[in-house]
């Protein structure tokens, strides 16, 4: 075994404490047969985790906070208003699409950061992230307008703000 | 009065999603190229599952449904856009192209 140091075994225990509830809130059966299947399948999936080294990793580091649920909250109201956007688009006569691809370059250099960024454009209908690599995203847009308002950098602003990362200017 | 309350919310809710579903339906038909399928297919993915399981849980009475409910939507909301970003880059990667006007820009 590798030496497990303090912060290490911690997390571990915390994710076999959340593993354990969400087994008992998904069955809702407490026979002995399902609670041990339960009790293999949790080690077996922290073992598994351990071994990926996932513990050592920045992934880990997003705390629920006020500021990820009023980030969720944002969000919400940027789904909405885009994908009424993509409705109108879709139910006009003519489809007055003007599809484009841009660069969107985020000050952000952790992996976890360029996650949440690409994948919250994703969510977001009329923006789709092709590619993240290295600080840079491409991003395809339904819309030109779409493409403008996605290189005015609200979204990589809050982004940045939810996971802490200092948005200086460039 | 408040059941009342709570059942209406609830189909609208429902019903919009519903709406939205339909949509992105429509859309993933009419667009011209795959990038722009994607684009309307994805307010069925994230807009409508939101509304829909909304509509569900408050038909569930806030119970252990409700929870479960819950989780659904936050793991449809995380692995929807994983799996839209999979499925975009797998097509650029093996070069499928753009139809259509593209021009790039960078910020």
């Amino acid at each position: 075994m590798t030496n497990v140091t303090q912060p290490t075994l911690g997390r571990t225990v915390v994710l076999s404490l959340i593993l354990a509830t969400a087994w008992l809130l998904w069955s809702g059966l407490y026979k002995p047969l399902l609670l041990s299947l339960g009790l293999v399948s949790c080690a077996i999936t922290v073992v598994v985790i351990r071994r990926m080294k996932f513990f050592d990793d920045e992934l880990y580091s997003l705390h629920f906070s006020w500021r990820l649920v009023r980030f969720w909250g944002w969000l919400g109201k940027e789904i909405w208003l885009s994908s009424i956007e993509v409705a109108k688009i879709v139910l006009h006569p003519k489809c007055p699409i003007s599809p484009r691809t841009v660069e969107l370059h985020t000050n952000a250099d952790d992996n976890f950061t360029q996650l949440l960024l690409g994948n919250s454009i994703t969510l977001t209908p009329g923006t789709l992230t092709l590619d993240v690599h290295e600080g840079k995203l491409t991003v395809h847009t339904l819309t030109d307008a779409g493409a403008k308002a996605l290189l005015s950098g609200e979204m990589a602003a809050k982004v940045n703000h939810v996971t802490g990362v200092k948005a200086c200017s460039q | 009065m408040m059941n009342l309350a709570l059942d209406t919310l609830s189909w609208i809710l429902l019903l919009t999603g519903s709406v939205f579903v339909i949509i992105g339906g429509i859309g993933a038909l009419r667009m011209p190229d795959l990038y722009t399928r994607m684009h309307a297919a994805s307010v069925t993915e994230s807009l409508a599952p939101i509304l829909i399981l909304s509509g569900l849980i408050l038909q569930a009475n806030f119970g252990l449904y409700a929870v479960k409910l819950s989780a659904i939507l936050l793991f449809l909301l995380l692995s929807g856009p994983a799996a839209s970003n999979a499925l975009a880059s797998a097509a650029l990667l093996s070069g499928h192209g753009m139809r259509s006007q593209d021009t790039k820009d960078s910020a």
